[in-house]
């Protein structure tokens, strides 16, 4: 090909280039305005503020369980059981080391989770053989009930009681409580995970779990260590749990075996493929949806006794006629992919 | 030392015997093809050299090293290369992101997640797909590529790192006869880069770019050696002429 035939093909790829819309950097921007701007517009309603940082922590889980399925391909039916034994944890160190400074327990949650994480992909995904998908999801399944089981049966921990009073969350002399103050520390650990999470997936190495996504065979055929990448990303992915579970437990006051199994697994599930697995910012919009859903239908008197049904029949048809979640209405495939499918020329 | 040799290599799904007892050596720089009827054994064992599947017995070196046992990402980061003979380019991925995750397979986690190489490559991208006449579709998805195009495409991305063996597994299937032509032109020049094996039912094209030749036949050689040495074969012309 000749210089002048290869800049007309460039021009013409550089015009393709401009035309490619770029939707969800604007649907994140008008999110994080409008999570910013809640404490404000909810200003006079407590109970809103409280439900708003349940949310945004729930959230979190969410996210987690979009790096693992939507940009890895690892269907994980556990991700509540790296959220629960950090909420335990930071649970058990305020009770009997009475100490819950912020700025230790909740990265010593991220460790906690990060770290059960990590040894479970050690056993699901770096055997000697490929595990198939089944298997991973049966395992991170079991290990969440398994570990449900346990704790309803663990004396120490409180059984199936769970653990209450729990100590609140301090920086310094200062205790967080419900309410705005508690909101900020829930939404800058939103924004921080979040800003890290996307600079996984719209790097080089989120092209290469775009990759394993699609075709795992061919990435290990170029010389990729197709299970070293997934167990990274799914111990990122524990970390993160692990952090929305401690929150999840200050918050509450509380902590319990059920904030372990397969049920809030399964929920953390249904938020992100609700919005839109793949996306990140589409698990958050599921969460913030289904959460709102719920609390206005089990508050409307005529439907209050049946809101489940109704919340799950929207939820099936959702799954069902529109796979991609709320967001695939609007963001196509190949923005979700590494680099927004856009190429990065040389300077 | 040949670069490649498949020294008494079995392989047995159940009953029947794929693959038995075959011998193979490939020197660098050359080109080797791999020919004979359905189910003589050719694609069998093009992947146990890629480590599709590990052979029942025998031992496969590469570059000195024994490979038999080998996973594919370690053959392949010792200098193998494997195009697929269904295209497996990535569909959902541009024609630039699918050699660029070819390009940086070798690179650590943690540099990829810096991105530190995305704009160096650039250069070198745009030429394996100027290579294969795909610069001007870098920015498509692969999966928008004509089913010739999308076998180039495979093609430029297992040469793209540089391989010292590339395994083309029927890389002209389903190509309009100008489509063959052009990718015989395009697969000559590799010869500078590294040594090639090739499986390839039509025969024209195969003897048009190979130096050397082997023939399988119910999983066992038939006969070996270069193009012409194989034409005179009475035994290779026989089972061409009853069975294919």
């Amino acid at each position: 090909m000749n210089v002048a035939t290869r800049t007309t093909n460039m021009k013409t790829s550089s015009a393709r280039r401009t035309r490619l819309l770029r939707v969800l950097p604007a649907i994140e921007l008008v999110m994080l305005a409008l999570l910013v701007a809640t404490p404000l517009v909810l200003s006079g309603r407590p109970e809103l503020i409280t439900l708003m940082t349940n949310i945004v922590i729930l959230s979190l889980l969410a996210v987690s369980f979009d790096l693992c399925w939507g940009f890895s391909g690892i269907m994980s039916f556990g991700q509540a059981l790296f959220f629960g034994v950090a909420g335990y944890v930071v649970a058990l160190v305020g009770r009997d080391l009475e100490f819950s400074q912020l700025w230790a327990t909740l990265p010593l949650a991220m460790l906690v989770g990060g770290l059960l994480s990590s040894g479970m992909a050690a056993f699901l995904l770096l055997g000697k053989k490929t595990p198939t998908a089944i298997f991973v999801a049966l395992g991170t399944l079991t290990g969440s009930y398994a570990a449900e089981r346990l704790v309803a049966g663990w004396q120490y921990v409180g059984a199936g009681n769970g653990l209450s009073a729990i100590k609140l969350m301090t920086l310094g002399s200062y205790e967080f409580v419900e309410g705005v103050e508690f909101y900020s520390v829930a939404l800058s650990s939103l924004v921080i995970v979040y800003l890290a999470s996307r600079v996984l997936v719209r790097s080089q190495m989120g092209l290469v779990l775009a990759g394993i996504r699609q075709n795992e065979e061919r990435l290990a055929f170029f010389g990729y260590r197709v299970q070293v990448y997934k167990a990274l990303v799914f111990s990122f992915a524990g970390s993160i749990a692990g952090l929305s579970g401690a929150l999840y437990s200050y918050h509450q006051g509380f902590t319990g075996p059920s904030n372990m199994g397969p049920g809030l697994s399964t929920t953390a599930v249904i938020y992100s493929l609700f919005g839109g697995s793949g996306t990140l910012i589409g698990p958050v919009i599921g969460t913030i949806a289904i959460e709102l859903l719920s609390y206005v239908l089990a508050d409307t008197d005529a439907i209050r006794q049946f809101w489940p049904v109704i919340l799950g029949i929207v939820l099936l048809v959702v799954v069902m006629f529109q796979p991609t979640g709320l967001l695939g209405l609007v963001v196509s495939a190949r923005e979700r992919i590494g680099s927004y499918g856009i190429r990065k020329g040389p300077r | 030392m040949a670069l490649l040799e498949v020294a008494a290599v079995t392989k047995v799904y159940g009953l029947l015997e794929a693959l038995g007892g075959v011998d193979l050596k490939v020197e660098a720089g050359s080109f080797h093809g791999l020919i004979g009827p359905n189910g003589s054994g050719k694609s069998t064992l093009l992947k146990s050299i890629a480590g599709a599947h590990y052979p029942t017995t025998g031992t496969i070196t590469f570059d000195g090293v024994d490979i038999t046992t080998m996973p594919p990402y370690q053959r392949a980061r010792n200098g193998l290369s494997l195009k697929f003979q269904i295209t497996a380019v990535l569909t959902e991925m541009s024609v630039y992101d699918n050699v660029l995750l070819a390009l940086q397979s070798m690179e650590t986690p943690l540099s990829l997640l810096r991105s530190r190489s995305r704009r160096s490559l650039d250069g070198e991208i745009m030429h394996a797909l100027d290579r294969f006449r795909l610069a001007d579709r870098a920015d498509d998805l692969a999966g928008e590529l004509s089913h010739g195009e999308q076998q180039w495409l495979e093609i430029a991305m297992a040469l793209a790192p540089r391989p010292k063996l590339l395994l083309l597994d029927e890389p002209t299937a389903g190509m309009s006869p100008e489509e063959r032509r052009v990718t015989g032109e395009l697969l000559a020049p590799i010869k500078q880069q590294c040594a090639l094996v090739i499986v390839e039912h039509d025969l024209d094209f195969i003897k048009s770019i190979c130096d050397r030749l082997t023939v399988l036949d119910q999983g066992r050689v038939l006969g070996e050696g270069t193009v012409a040495d194989i034409e005179r074969d009475s035994r290779v012309q026989e089972i061409y002429t009853s069975r294919v």
